[in-house]
């Protein structure tokens, strides 16, 4: 085995990924744990089955995690046991909602679900197992942006500013943790196959423009994105910090 | 995991790859499995057989990147010793140091010509030869300095500038085909590049204080992104530019 397999290799390491159940979250999951991590799948409810099949399919491990980050307010007490139970290598900041409706008539209870869920959550998570790592001195942390972290979207204004305070946060937290051994960096996806694009890949003309765009000529799957997470997670990035990097066929060249 | 990061049978062509920067990114490669031709203007032994212990082949070529003219014949050349040409690392480059109202043209052509025209029709010359075999990972040098300004490097500037930005453009024509095209951008490295900055205590505290992970990268720092774009784990990446900067660009 030549050195550049432990180079990525995540043997011994510990990861949480939220939103585990479905998408990104389940590839990210499946490909850590092919990377050799103990992976931890947080979801909101006990529904967690496919990833955790495809999970042991792999020879891999895992644990999960129950948590509803919409109920910002209840996270830290609810992570409380599982970081007495666990020292976290890796956070993968993945869960995360929209709510398509143009701006004019947004309803803020929906504005704020988004922005709770996609980086309330986030900081609270980034904050409670960050400090666990800048104690011991290494960790990687791991947030989903978006390319509407640099892009402002159609009819996802709550959407478009929660990725935005991913990206700018991830960056804060990089400068503060960067020295002390932690790593963080955030991956944008583009136009992946999953639930949250469902509707616009059904509409046939958004479908085609979006298509149209992006240079690689296809959407990307999930699985698309698991080499990008072992790549941040492992040693190889360790003198990348603060970075969002993009996995988009092409699409922001463009 | 391993197939993801596995570059075993692939062949790599690093130019610059003597020292420095080039030389970590050869090895890297060549330890994910890569053989490995090294184009420089003066190869060095110890380069080839340095490679050699990771247990690939590798070849050095003696070439000045000044002869545009040649680069069909050195693409030939490699693809006849090694059969074919999968992944280019356009890491070659060069850097003068002058105030810009001092600058003179024959400097400013010369980094031009090096770190962005050799850049660019390398990229299309061996580029061409991928796209037949509809397959390629390219990796350009860009720099930190293909987003900020810099002090006293005008040139430098300008040409990682055009690195960037030439990386975007042949990855929109080519990312339906099979190649991927990205650029790393090194930080501030501890590299023989970097002597002067380095040796001048000011500007070194200046630099180390704005890097939020409180070290000047080292060479070998470079290697898990090359790998990483080199690799089947890149293949939905493109013209990206990665930083490997410590944090810099994010201060």
């Amino acid at each position: 085995m030549s050195f550049s397999f432990d180079f990525f290799s995540l043997k011994g390491k510990t990861a949480l990924v939220t939103g585990a159940r479905t998408g990104i979250g389940q590839a990210i999951s499946v490909g850590l744990a092919a990377a050799g991590a103990h992976v931890l799948l947080l979801g909101h409810r006990d529904n967690l089955d496919e990833t955790k099949e495809k999970i042991e399919k792999i020879g891999g491990t895992y644990d999960t995690v129950l948590i509803d980050l919409s109920d910002v307010s209840s996270i830290r007490e609810k992570l409380a046991p599982i970081l007495n139970k666990y020292e976290i290598d890796i956070l993968v900041n993945n869960a995360g909602v929209i709510h398509r409706e143009p701006a004019a008539e947004f309803k803020e209870d929906e504005w704020m679900r988004v922005m709770d869920v996609n980086i309330n959550s986030v900081f609270v998570l980034a904050q409670e197992i960050g400090k666990t790592m800048v104690a011991r001195g290494s960790g990687k942390i791991i947030n989903i942006a978006s390319l509407l972290s640099f892009q402002g979207g159609l009819f996802v204004p709550a959407y478009t500013a929660s990725k935005h305070a991913v990206a700018g946060l991830t960056k804060a937290l990089a400068n503060e943790w960067a020295s002390k051994g932690v790593q963080v960096n955030a991956i944008a996806p583009g136009y992946i196959e999953t639930n949250n694009t469902e509707a616009i890949r059904k509409d046939e003309k958004r479908n085609q423009s979006i298509l149209d765009r992006i240079p690689a000529a296809r959407w990307g799957e999930a699985d698309d994105l698991a080499g990008t997470a072992v790549f941040l997670a492992s040693r190889a990035s360790d003198y990348v910090n603060g970075h969002v990097l993009v996995v988009d066929g092409g699409w922001m060249g463009r | 995991m391993k197939d993801l990061f596995d570059l075993t049978g692939k062949v790599a062509v690093v130019t610059g790859g003597n020292r420095g920067l080039g030389k970590e990114i050869a090895l890297g490669l060549a330890n994910a499995g890569a053989n490995i031709v090294v184009v420089a203007r003066k190869i060095e032994e110890d380069v080839i057989s340095d490679l050699e212990k990771h247990g690939v082949k590798a070849i050095g070529i003696n070439f000045d990147l000044l002869n545009f003219d040649q680069y069909s014949k050195l693409c030939d050349q490699i693809v006849s010793k090694m059969g074919k040409i999968d992944i280019l690392v356009n890491n070659a480059g060069v850097q003068k140091r002058h105030n810009a109202v001092d600058f003179p043209k024959e400097d400013w052509d010369f980094v031009m010509d090096v770190n962005a025209n050799a850049s660019f029709f390398l990229c299309q010359t061996f580029g061409k030869h991928m796209l037949e075999q509809g397959y390629g990972k390219i990796i350009n040098l860009a720099s930190l300095l293909s987003f900020q300004g810099g002090l006293r490097v005008p040139a430098y500037a300008a040409s990682k500038g055009a690195v960037m930005q030439f990386t975007k453009a042949l990855s929109n024509e080519w990312a339906n085909r099979g190649v991927n095209v990205n650029a790393i951008a090194p930080g501030y490295m501890d590299t023989e590049m970097n002597t002067a900055l380095l040796a001048d205590e000011n500007r070194n505290r200046q630099i180390l204080d704005r890097i939020p992970a409180a070290r000047w990268g080292q060479a070998s720092d470079m290697q898990g992104a090359a790998i990483f774009l080199a690799s089947r784990a890149s293949d939905y990446v493109h013209g990206i530019t990665i930083p490997v900067d410590g944090g810099w660009l994010g201060r």
